[in-house]
């Protein structure tokens, strides 16, 4: 290993240890408590840069791994480590809070310290949940998770703020509490809690499919998968603008990840027995959220169904892989659907996260977020507009933005399953057109609608870097998403010939 | 020169791309002359350079150039590239993408000169440029996807230029949605390449078609369907999208909303005929599939004849233009599912020009007239715009196909090929593009007589400003009536029955019809004598006799024969209805649909029923609970006696 500071471990305690600084710095002296976040924020993600060029994008063993005995008697350790799966979800999360944090810098005027604390260690929670490689440590930052998020929208959310709390706590926290049963069921197992142990745990038939469920409940209700969807809606609405961007942007990829490091590879059988079952789950999140995205009259809610349906995407693609082997004989299939699954994510990142700061801006200047309230925006503030339109065709989709990579390969890869798979996923390509374009119609075409647009003003120099940060994301990615595919590409080429191996005893 | 022409194919696509990103993102600081400056040397270059490629490809037999620019991804072992493929197709489409794009460029210093967002336009049409030069150099379905959505993208942004307007803002979102139908089709056959072939560059794809010609595949119950079928169906439904076929063709009258300038690049000359050109590209699959090749033809017959039909009812100058476009689109499709592919592309080349210049044209007369598109205040104007009222009467005759223009040897190239195809559409598509013959002569000089012959209807202020129009509209209008006269005659010949395409287009020995009319070609002036003893020349011009005496010689009878045929007239301005019925049962529909899903799924029995409920009865429960928790002692010594003898009961007796 090229370097040897332990990063990792950086990139998680280090924001943790800065938010409980500004914490202590309190409300006192603004401006020091928000260079100082923006400090931390930004060395947080400087380092995580680290990750990607110190990565060794030859192998898909753990890298950069630290290793202490934490809990003796229940072979308990602080093992953190990451692949290819883990870097740009980091990365990812480095880059969001570093904007979370620009984006309050004026907007948030009511315990600014706090608020910009609980941004800062949630980002070193998120980081622990990515990094971590021992299955308690992963669920101890997976549940920590929820206290800043749950301060978020509790104390900075809107008027509805207390429903919605409670309503995101509840359904997460019911579903992360079968995940633990099932951590512990395998530890008695397996007299271990190593992740990369458990992967090759040999176990029975139906053991599997009830730790598959149990993951099911803890996952599915992250990502979230359709039915269990429905407090993200409400939770969006709630959050204010930093809430949601975390939200949509790592938190729903928390789901995701986890599919990726403990159902599919612990538990494989059972995921190719119910892999048809989590086929139609994904489908029916693309084209029924997908309808019900269109009629949405809060442009926040609106997003986040759109959320949804593309979630529905990442799961297709980690579950569609074995229905592509079935068919074509060969893993190659596999590893494009489960490639377009991380790149969706990763992209979604990006774009809802650059969404929902688009609706906060609009949010700031009039405080409302109904469709009906706007309307040619495009007049007042033309660079915002321009911004806007860039990210919602990013959302439909477009080709030369990173929204269209995820769905290409997906639905290119599915078809190899089945032609009515890919038939009903590329149904988003005129849904997803359909919902957005409108949005933008309704909301920045036409003439000024109103006096409240008529007295807008456009987006100063913080949100024009803002903006602009997630722009060049969106189009780098878009036009050239190589160097993603080659830093995952050997793990999940191992993912992918692990998960297809049946492990059952 | 074979190693600089790697180079040279890259500055074509980056010249415009610079402009246009100077020109979007630095407009205010170049100013508008800096805007307009920029995208047209940008567009120009590249227009040079494309000519440049032209002579090496074509008259130097120079190297086709398949090369890779740079890999954009590798996932599962499939490789995706940029790249460029550079044949004798691809290099005639470059000319003809650049070239007209250059002088739409220069014209709209002129059409657009007062209008505030002038930076922005000419930042979009030379994005435009890009995109379709993306497009047609491909080498791969990853890009030409890429530049397909692109130029649908720039197309957008283009009919909702005026974004004020809500019938533009409107028109824009039909065609996008319109066009992301066709993309629905269209990548999922590019999945299905990718399945069979294992790769999406066409070469590879090309060459290893003939081998899986009789695959077989299931898709409903145990019904087989042939492989190449399935495909090529798929992306020619992309290709009824872009190239506005029937039920697609929605979209192309409404982006007449558009400024005119794009009318004319976009919506007549280059991006409608991406599809034609991409199933030309896709020739050495589309002739292992009889099915798709008739599907082809009925649907370019249609199209053709219906929409034509369209054009005689319209009263606003550019909605007959856009109509004819429809038309003429349909004969290119038509030609495509005779296998006539070089014909389809010859007509894609002549039409570019006498579209682009009626567009012109039009445009021409809309500024003069203070953006009054409506044919019934005009008239009478070829005493004020003489050079317009020319150049516009060599666009109308090789429309019509009249004998020697550029468009009679493209148009009679694709009839006479329809007419000796096999296939079994082929009787139904050579009656329709017959019938069409007589119609397009109708509709185009129905326009031609009501706009610069007649009576003067308009206003008197506008009446006393007539003018001719300035020298940087009606020069683009000269120069492309230039090669809409002459071109077809100098193309015929080699484009036709030369082995013009080389291997870029491929015909199956049974469907190649030109190779049969070919037979019979002796030079020029046989083709033109020949066209004297077959029916669309007469039909041509019966049509032009029509419109003169409807038109200019009896003006009261059209309104007669509309009220006589008050039906027929009410369906055509209806547009056969289609409009009402996308609005009300897709769009409607649609609505409807996520609203029922929304309030019934998600509100009422989700979150209703499962999660408050749940709540809920937790509530109830723990409501229930709470009464034994009554704080007397009494009741808690009562309970525990009862479970103490309950307990001494269990153990003696178990």
């Amino acid at each position: 290993m090229p370097t040897e500071l332990p990063i990792l471990s950086l990139l998680i305690w280090g924001p943790i240890l800065g938010g409980i600084w500004v914490l202590y710095a309190g409300d006192r002296q603004v401006l020091t408590i928000k260079y100082l976040a923006f400090g931390v924020s930004l060395i947080t993600f400087v380092l995580s840069i680290l990750l990607y060029t110190d990565f060794d994008s030859t192998t898909y063993r753990m890298q950069f791994i630290e290793f202490a005995p934490w809990i003796d008697a229940f072979s308990i350790n602080y093992h953190l480590g990451v692949d290819g799966i883990s870097v740009p979800l980091i990365i990812l999360t480095t880059f969001t809070t570093l904007l979370i944090i620009l984006a309050g810098w004026e907007v948030i005027d009511y315990r600014l310290s706090q608020y910009m604390a609980a941004f800062l260690i949630l980002e070193g929670l998120m980081n622990g949940v990515f990094a971590a490689q021992d299955a308690i440590l992963f669920y101890v930052f997976w549940e920590a998770m929820l206290i800043p998020m749950f301060l978020i929208i509790g104390i900075w959310g809107g008027p509805n703020r207390i429903y919605a709390t409670i309503k995101f706590f509840l359904y997460t926290f019911l579903g992360s509490v079968f995940m633990l049963v099932a951590l512990l069921y395998l530890y008695s197992e397996a007299n271990s809690f190593n992740i990369l142990e458990l992967h090759d745990l040999p176990l029975g038939a139906t053991a599997q499919t009830l730790i598959f469920i149990a993951f099911l409940l803890a996952f599915a209700v992250k990502i979230p998968m359709w039915p269990v969807h429905t407090w993200l809606p409400d939770a969006h609405v709630e959050a204010p603008t930093g809430g949601s961007v975390i939200l949509a942007a790592i938190m729903l990829k928390m789901g995701g990840y986890g599919f990726l490091r403990f159902s599919l590879p612990i538990v494989p059988d059972a995921s190719l027995l119910l892999d048809k079952f989590m086929i139609a789950l994904s489908l029916i999140a693309i084209v029924y959220i997908g309808f019900v995205a269109l009629v949405q009259q809060d442009m926040k809610k609106l997003i986040a169904y759109s959320s949804i349906s593309h979630m529905g995407f990442v799961t297709l693609g980690l579950f569609v892989g074995f229905s592509i082997y079935a068919a074509t004989g060969s893993g190659s299939g596999s590893q494009m659907a489960m490639e377009g699954a991380i790149m969706q994510m990763i992209s979604h990142g990006f774009i809802s996260g650059a969404l929902f700061l688009c609706v906060g801006v609009m949010y700031d200047r009039i405080h409302s977020r109904q469709i009906s309230d706007y309307g040619g925006v495009v007049n007042t503030m033309p660079h915002f507009a321009a911004f806007m339109m860039l990210f919602v065709m990013a959302n439909s989709g477009l080709p030369g933005t990173s929204g269209f990579v995820g769905e290409f390969l997906v639905i290119l890869s599915s078809y190899q399953a089945s032609f009515w798979i890919a038939f009903l996923a590329a149904s988003i390509l005129i849904l997803g057109a359909a919902y957005n374009l409108w949005l933008y119609k309704r909301v920045i075409f036409g003439d000024v609608a109103n006096e409240k647009v008529q007295g807008l003003q456009d987006i100063n120099n913080r949100e024009f870097l803002i903006m602009s940060l997630l722009a060049i994301a969106v189009l780098l990615f878009g036009l050239w998403p190589a160097p993603l595919f080659e830093i995952m590409g050997p793990t999940i080429e191992h993912l992918v010939s692990h998960v297809l191996q049946s492990k059952v005893i | 020169m074979a190693d600089n022409m790697e180079t040279i194919y890259l500055c074509i696509v980056l010249f415009p791309l610079l402009g246009s990103i100077i020109a979007g993102l630095f407009g205010r600081y170049i100013g508008r002359s800096g805007a307009h400056w920029v995208t047209i040397i940008g567009v120009g270059v590249s227009s040079i350079l494309s000519l440049i490629a032209y002579k090496y490809i074509v008259f130097d037999n120079g190297d086709i150039y398949n090369g890779t620019v740079y890999q954009w991804l590798v996932s599962g072992g499939i490789s995706l590239e940029i790249g460029f493929l550079i044949d004798r197709l691809s290099v005639t489409m470059m000319v003809v993408v650049s070239f007209v794009s250059w002088m739409i460029h220069i014209y709209t210093i002129g059409y657009m000169h007062d209008d505030p967002g002038y930076q922005r336009f000419f930042s979009y049409i030379s994005l435009f440029t890009f995109a379709m030069l993306m497009l047609v150099m491909s080498n791969n379905f990853m890009q030409l996807f890429f530049g397909w959505e692109g130029v649908g993208l720039v197309s957008y942004l283009l009919i909702g230029f005026w974004f004020k307007r809500e019938s533009a803002i409107f028109a824009s979102l039909k065609a996008f949605l319109a066009n992301r139908i066709g993309d629905f089709g269209f990548i999922l056959g590019i999945a299905a390449v990718l399945m069979y072939f294992n790769t999406l560059d066409y070469w590879e794809i090309f060459n290893s078609a003939p081998s899986l010609a009789d695959e077989k595949v299931m898709l409903i119950g145990g019904y087989e369907w042939s492989l190449m079928s399935v495909i090529c169906i798929c992306l020619f439904i992309g290709a009824m999208g872009k190239s506005a076929q029937f039920p697609l063709h929605v979209w192309l009258p409404d982006s007449m909303e558009g400024p005119t300038p794009i009318s004319a690049l976009i919506h007549a000359a280059t991006m409608v005929t991406a599809g034609i050109f991409m199933v030309a590209r896709m020739s050495p699959l589309f002739e292992y599939s009889e099915a798709a090749l008739n599907l082809v033809l009925v649907i370019g017959a249609i199209t053709a004849f219906f929409m034509g039909l369209l054009g005689l009812v319209q009263n606003d100058i550019k909605r007959v233009i856009a109509y004819s476009t429809l038309s003429q689109l349909g004969y290119m499709t038509v030609a495509l599912g005779a296998s006539a592919y070089a014909a389809a592309i010859f007509h894609l080349v002549t039409h570019a020009f006498f579209k682009a210049l009626l567009f012109l044209a039009a445009g021409a007369v809309i500024i003069v007239l203070h953006h009054e598109q409506d044919m019934r205040k005009m008239g009478g104007l070829y005493k004020y715009m003489p050079i317009t009222w020319f150049t516009c009467l060599i666009g109308a005759l090789a429309l019509i196909g009249f004998p020697g223009t550029s468009g009679f040897f493209s148009k009679d190239a694709i009839i006479e090929a329809v007419h000796a195809s096999t296939l079994p559409a082929a009787g139904f598509a050579y009656g329709a593009v017959l019938a069409c013959v007589l119609i397009t002569a109708l509709y185009t000089f129905r326009l031609f007589f009501l706009v610069f012959h007649g009576k003067e209807r308009m206003d008197n202020e506008t009446w006393s400003h007539l003018h001719e129009a300035p020298a940087v509209v009606w020069g683009p209008l000269a120069v492309l009536a230039l090669p809409s006269l002459i071109i077809g005659a100098f193309l015929v010949g080699p484009l036709l029955f030369g082995d013009y395409f080389g291997p870029a287009i491929y015909v199956l020995h049974d469907h190649n019809v030109l190779a049969e009319i070919g037979h019979e070609y002796h030079g020029v002036f046989g083709f033109i004598l020949h066209a004297f003893l077959q029916p669309p020349v007469y039909l041509a011009l019966a049509g032009v006799f029509f419109a003169w005496l409807l038109y200019i010689r009896l003006p009261d009878l059209p309104e007669k024969i509309a009220s006589k045929l008050k039906p027929v007239h009410q369906v055509l301005l209806n547009k056969y209805g289609f409009d009402d019925f996308n609005q009300f049962v897709f769009a409607g529909g649609a609505r409807l649909f996520g609203r029922a899903l929304w309030q019934i799924g998600d509100v009422k029995l989700i979150d209703g029923l499962v999660v408050n409920g749940s709540a809920l009865s937790v509530r109830w429960f723990s409501g229930v609970i709470r009464q034994i928790q009554s704080g007397y002692l009494y009741h808690y010594a009562f309970a525990m006696i009862l479970a103490l003898l309950l307990l001494i009961f269990i153990f003696v007796h178990y």
